[in-house]
């Protein structure tokens, strides 16, 4: 059981990394011919930059948009954030490669309200699906993946929870088992089907992410209605395929007058 | 007068239940083969049916095809298709949601109509899991739903402003009509404008002898008002300054009074300036059909006039979306203009010219004389969010007004959800205005209708002006439906032309 989890859980690294390394490529790699950003926009990149924070920590337009759907997301966000760097401690040896992460890792807020973030991501994910359900707009548009993702990351959340507040397992055992997964030398996993259940949905997660609506995650960065810098009558922005048109666009017969 | 009903102006805009298909079926004219060839599609006729078009032979595959090349080209459409999580914050963006109550109208929604293609053909997800995520086989039934909700679509932006992602359903409809167009579903509307501005020069199809003949009668209306003669030049060379303006500036009110307070302001400051029959259009169609090809041909023919007359500089009129292919694309699809003088912006809107003027005091103004009207202003859709004026974010909001300010001394804003970037298109944009999308345009005009009301009554407001043809066409045919009337909406330089006091002007007795 250990080593089919050891497999899976680095094949679900895997696949996460390679899918959404390719998915960013493939977005950046795809030409932008023409100047879209949602104005007013900034008219530098420093602009963009403080533009695109806005949109990544804050949720700015969201906020503007909804306040109830920001405040369930944002709840959501920030918790597993939380959550995420408070799993760090997990896979960071103090005194290894990754140690010098150790001194955020350790932050008393990280771990003190880390814990506690779960309960606030199980919240802000209900809300989320209770929208879902509630709201008729959102309900219509929702496909059944839509729900699932929501149960799936649940899910998540209540067996970690379950561990952390109701039935403990040996989490230095745990810490071996996932160092041991780094350093090519496996050790068993703690005892209980919590952690299997919890472990497992972890995996499926990765795996779906690459080929979900979880893409989200590069396509924040580069939508080019919010990443573009507005400065369209300084600065002539023309990409490949558009300078090949430009060798015949003087060809149009009724230029000739 | 119509055979669907009017929406009923309520005190606040309220956001309706979705219903299933309440405007089904609604679509504009195909356009014939012949309109479609001149553009670089195709089109077939149906041969046992007069007016009837087909699809083109082999019409599934070209789709996929196209649609595959344009997520290959536009970064926008592909990033939009996977990044939506559907978290419903723009469902209740849109003004033909809102007034029509279809869900398909949520902009959401409608990028569905294509997205669900997109993840049948293009992701794994839904090669593999269709119905888990919502993916569907391309149909004859989908290109008609297709045909029809994307062209329910002003390309407005409003969504995207509120989107978390920037997701643009205007760039989603885009690829969606060019998607159509090459399997022979062009519309009439915009095709046939396109291949009027190619053979004639404008949208209107008004040939050189016309245009010219309406300058003149211009000049001599003019000089019978005020007895000046503000001159309106055509084709004139050596002229610093040429002006590009909607065509229907030329003929349509209240645009033609907005032509007049131009030509005064190039008169009151000696500005040397010509209109061109070859650049005798601004509107660019090729944007609303999401034709990079077709807008970049419209476009060059004001790269070929200003080359052709030596102008120094091009000053745009008001019109919307025309601002926004040239502040944000003319530089990309027909530049770079280094023929031109580079101390000025390339190209400059008028409401830049005249702010520029009238904080100079070269204008002699007297604001009373607009002391009848009590002004508001509506923030046309692609001026507010897909361009700019003068040199700070969100110069285009406060420029127009402004000049507004500078020229009227009653004026107050509508209601803040419903100006600057947060606008409500006037319901005709984006290639809609046309007689056969009537009911879109009635509906869709609701939200700024109900905005327009509630300054009306709580502000005394009675006149609102814009800075667009189509806004202006759209507001003067459709708010008469809400009891408003057609005289209500107002050019912006026709509230600087009332205000103007030329040299030698003489006003008629009342």
């Amino acid at each position: 059981m250990s080593t089919l989890y050891a497999f899976l859980l680095v094949a679900a690294t895997v696949v996460m990394l390679v899918g959404l390394a390719r998915k960013a490529k493939q977005y950046r790699k795809t030409p932008a011919p023409l100047k879209i950003p949602v104005t007013p926009a900034p008219k530098t990149t420093g602009g963009v930059v403080i533009r695109l924070a806005k949109e990544v920590v804050l949720f700015a337009s969201l906020f503007r948009s909804n306040k109830w759907t920001w405040l369930f997301g944002w709840m959501f966000h920030v918790s597993l954030a939380l959550v995420f760097l408070r799993h760090l401690r997990y896979v960071i040896d103090p005194e290894g490669m990754l140690g010098f992460l150790w001194p955020l890792v350790s932050l008393e807020v990280v771990q003190s309200f880390g814990k506690y973030a779960g309960i606030t991501m199980v919240i802000g994910l209900l809300g989320l699906f209770g929208r879902r359900l509630f709201v008729a707009r959102v309900r219509y548009i929702s496909a059944p993946s839509d729900y699932l993702m929501l149960l799936l990351i649940m899910f998540i959340g209540f067996s970690g929870l379950t561990m952390s507040f109701i039935s403990h397992i040996d989490i230095v055992q745990m810490k071996s088992f996932m160092l041991g997964i780094l350093n090519f030398d496996l050790v068993d996993l703690p005892e209980g089907s919590t952690i299997l259940i919890h472990l497992g949905l972890v995996a499926l997660l990765g795996f779906i992410l690459p080929v979900s609506k979880l893409l989200h995650i590069p396509g924040v960065f580069y939508a080019p209605t919010r990443n573009q810098v507005d400065n369209p009558r300084e600065k002539r922005h023309i990409v490949e395929w558009a300078k090949k048109l430009d060798e015949t666009r003087k060809d149009y017969p009724e230029l000739r007058g | 007068m119509a055979d669907y009903e009017v929406p009923e102006l309520k005190e606040y805009a309220v956001v309706p239940l979705p219903e299933d298909d309440t405007m089904k079926g609604l679509k504009p004219f195909v356009a014939k083969p012949d309109f479609q060839e001149a553009l670089g599609y195709p089109g077939k006729k149906d041969e046992t049916k007069e007016n009837t078009y087909l699809l083109v032979d082999g019409w599934h595959d070209k789709a996929i095809d196209k649609m595959g090349d344009l997520l290959n080209r536009y970064r926008g459409f592909r990033v939009f298709m996977d990044s939506c999580v559907k978290c419903g914050a723009c469902t209740d963006k849109c003004h033909y949601f809102l007034g029509t109550k279809d869900a398909k109208n949520m902009p959401v929604a409608r990028q569905d109509l294509l997205r669900s293609v997109y993840r049948r053909y293009f992701t794994f997800a839904g090669k593999f899991f269709p119905k888990l995520v919502g993916a569907r086989d391309l149909t004859e039934d989908v290109v008609e739903e297709w045909y029809s909700y994307f062209h329910q679509c002003s390309e407005c932006r409003r969504c995207s402003v509120f989107c978390p992602y920037g997701i643009d359903t205007a760039e989603v409809t885009m690829a969606a009509r060019e998607i159509l167009a090459h399997i022979g579903r062009g519309t009439k509307y915009s095709n046939e404008i396109i291949g009027k501005v190619f053979t004639i020069g404008n949208n209107l199809g008004l040939p050189e002898k016309a245009l010219a003949n309406v300058l003149e009668g211009l000049e001599e209306d003019v000089e019978y008002d005020i007895e000046v003669e503000v001159k309106f030049p055509l084709d004139k060379k050596g002229a610093d300054i040429l002006l590009v303006t909607p065509s229907a500036d030329f003929f349509a009110e209240p645009h033609i009074d907005g032509l007049i307070g131009y030509a005064k302001v190039f008169h009151a400051t000696n500005t040397s300036w010509t209109l061109s029959t070859m650049a005798s259009e601004a509107a660019n169609f090729g944007l609303f059909i999401g034709s990079y090809e077709n807008m970049q041909r419209i476009s060059m023919r004001i790269r070929q006039a200003a080359e052709d007359l030596g102008v120094k500089r091009i000053v745009y009129g008001e019109c919307g979306h025309a601002w926004r292919v040239g502040y944000s694309f003319l530089n990309t699809l027909a530049g770079p203009f280094d023929f031109l003088d580079q101390n000025y912006p390339i190209p400059q809107h008028i409401c830049e010219f005249t702010l520029d003027k009238l904080e100079k005091g070269e204008l002699n103004i007297d604001k009373s004389r607009n002391d009848d009207m009590t002004l508001t202003f509506h923030d046309s859709c692609n001026v507010a969010r897909a361009s700019g004026m003068g040199d700070k974010p969100g110069g285009q909001f406060t420029i127009p007004r402004a000049v507004i300010k500078h020229v009227c001394n009653n004026y107050v804003d509508m209601e803040k959800d419903t100006i600057h970037d947060a606008t409500f298109c006037c319901g005709g944009g984006g290639g809609l205005l046309t007689d056969d999308l009537m009911e879109i345009r009635v509906k869709g005009i609701l939200p700024r209708a109900t905005a327009l009301k509630n300054v009306t009554e709580e502000y005394g407001v009675t006149h609102m002006a814009a800075i667009c043809a189509i806004c202006k066409s759209q507001f003067t045919k459709v708010l008469p439906y809400y009891g408003f009337t057609m005289d209500q909406i107002v050019s912006v330089h026709q509230l600087v032309s009332n205000a103007i006091i030329l040299e030698g002007q003489v006003d008629p007795e009342d």
